[in-house]
């Protein structure tokens, strides 16, 4: 069937010239072919490269974009830390003064102790021994006007009899020793 | 059957001086420049339309292009996408992210310049697809073949020629057999194929546009009767989804004639792997 149908073509075909679809013309063969290489000349030198060039533009412009925005995210990451570090750095550095201070505060009020002590005691040192000075000046000073206004009073009373300085002396430092022992009795009584 | 009784019917016809369909050679236009039919058969539609397309492919995608925006226009994105469509489709993906770069001039040429001359069959006034010549379509599988031949030769060398004729790991005894078929096919059928293909789909989506259009003109203007008139109308309206159809093929030979020049060139570069 096929090649009756074929046979049957060809036989109508030869009826015409050149009507062989399968004969090339030679001059459109060689239009199309020189065509086709002049084409095939102009995309190599001006169409891909422009295609190809924008296309790699394309992507750098994008990775670009994408590396700086890391760049941006980088540097604000160290900044942020760099700003944590600093503020935990005068976190310690405000609780080491603060604990400075404090110790600081302690010692001076230590030291403010011992001396006000120091002073208290030197201070009630001091009183005592000019209470002690005055007393015994007192004393001292009774002793002797004591015995002068008694010898004088007794002189007074006895007379002449006792002119004698060595027996009044004698008799004085009786008086006062009885008088002294008499106030120790009566101290040890009390 | 339908050749014979086509024939007959318009032998009959003919008898009676009615209906002629239109033949083969009435694809061939009489020459626009005929005084250089003295060389050969003159400058004919043919040959415009080959050189039509290179000129609007070169102005269409160098328009498209010219601003190379980073953020692209409707212009430069058909373009970018129509490039894009060949470098990544076609080339990358049968050719391998190691060695398509070289072959996207070459693929993207061959897939417009075909599909340009192919669409010019579906557009009124041009009518007329290119590769429905045998010329042209044996020059563009000439040079494909002669691209994929030398590139074969110069990675290979001399192995080039055992490394697509014996196939391997098959029986010596048979190797006589399949060395003659293997040469045939690679090197003589291959190229015919690639070419007849794309001639043959476009030669009969032409003589259908033809059949139809003469064919309902007859029967519209040349017969007497409402039914031959409404057979014509009923064809004219039967040819819009035959248009639509044909549409589809111009598109589909153009890519699968792009993609067997790249898996062609892919056989040469990779001879070796299997």
């Amino acid at each position: 069937m096929g090649e009756h149908m074929i046979s049957t073509a060809l036989v109508q075909a030869a009826e015409y010239e050149d009507a062989n679809p399968l004969f090339p013309n030679m001059w459109e063969f060689a239009v199309a072919g020189i065509g086709f290489l002049v084409l095939l000349f102009i995309v190599i030198k001006w169409i891909a490269p422009k295609f190809e060039e924008t296309y790699q533009n394309r992507i750098e412009a994008i990775e670009g974009g994408i590396n700086q925005a890391e760049e941006a995210k980088a540097e604000a990451a160290a900044l942020k830390a760099e700003y944590e570090k600093q503020l935990s750095d005068s976190r310690t550095e405000a609780a080491a003064l603060r604990e400075e201070a404090r110790a600081e505060a302690a010692q001076i009020v230590a030291e403010a102790q011992e001396k006000a002590a120091a002073e208290g005691a030197r201070i009630r040192e001091q009183a005592h021994a000019q209470i002690e000075a005055d007393r015994a000046a007192a004393a001292a000073q009774l002793k002797a006007d004591v015995g002068s206004l008694a010898t004088e009073l007794a002189s007074k009373i006895v007379g002449e009899a006792l002119n004698d300085d060595a027996r009044s002396q004698r008799v004085v430092d009786r008086f006062l020793a009885d008088l002294d022992a008499e106030q120790q009795t009566q101290g040890a009584a009390q | 059957m339908r050749g014979p009784a086509l024939s007959s019917l318009a032998l009959s016809a003919a008898e009676e001086d009615g209906f002629q369909p239109p033949t083969i050679s009435e694809t061939h236009l009489p020459e626009i420049f005929p005084w250089m039919a003295e060389w050969g058969t003159g400058f004919g539609k043919n040959m415009l339309m080959a050189i039509l397309a290179v000129l609007l492919i070169w102005w269409l995608f160098s328009a498209g292009i010219r601003k190379q925006a980073l953020v692209p226009g409707r212009g430069q994105f058909l373009a970018e996408g129509a490039y894009a469509f060949v470098r990544n489709t076609i080339g990358r993906d049968i050719l391998g992210d190691k060695h398509f770069k070289p072959w996207i001039p070459l693929l993207f040429t061959v897939f417009f310049f075909v599909l340009f001359n192919n669409l010019f069959g579906a557009i009124p006034g041009l009518q007329m697809p290119t590769f429905s010549h045998a010329g042209p379509a044996y020059a563009m599988a000439a040079l494909v073949w002669i691209t994929w031949v030398v590139l074969g030769f110069k990675l290979h060398g001399a192995k080039f020629m055992k490394l697509m004729t014996v196939p391997s790991g098959v029986p010596k005894p048979l190797l006589i057999i399949l060395t003659p078929l293997e040469f045939l096919s690679n090197f003589v059928i291959r190229p015919l194929t690639h070419s007849l293909r794309l001639m043959a789909v476009m030669l009969a989506g032409h003589i259908i546009v033809m059949l139809c259009g003469s064919g309902a003109e007859f029967l519209i203007t040349q017969q007497e009767g409402v039914l031959n008139t409404g057979l014509g109308i009923a064809i004219l309206l039967g040819s819009v989804p035959l248009y639509f159809l044909e549409l589809i093929m111009m598109v589909l030979q153009a890519f699968v004639f792009a993609l067997l020049t790249a898996i062609y060139i892919q056989g040469s570069i990779e001879a070796d792997a299997h």
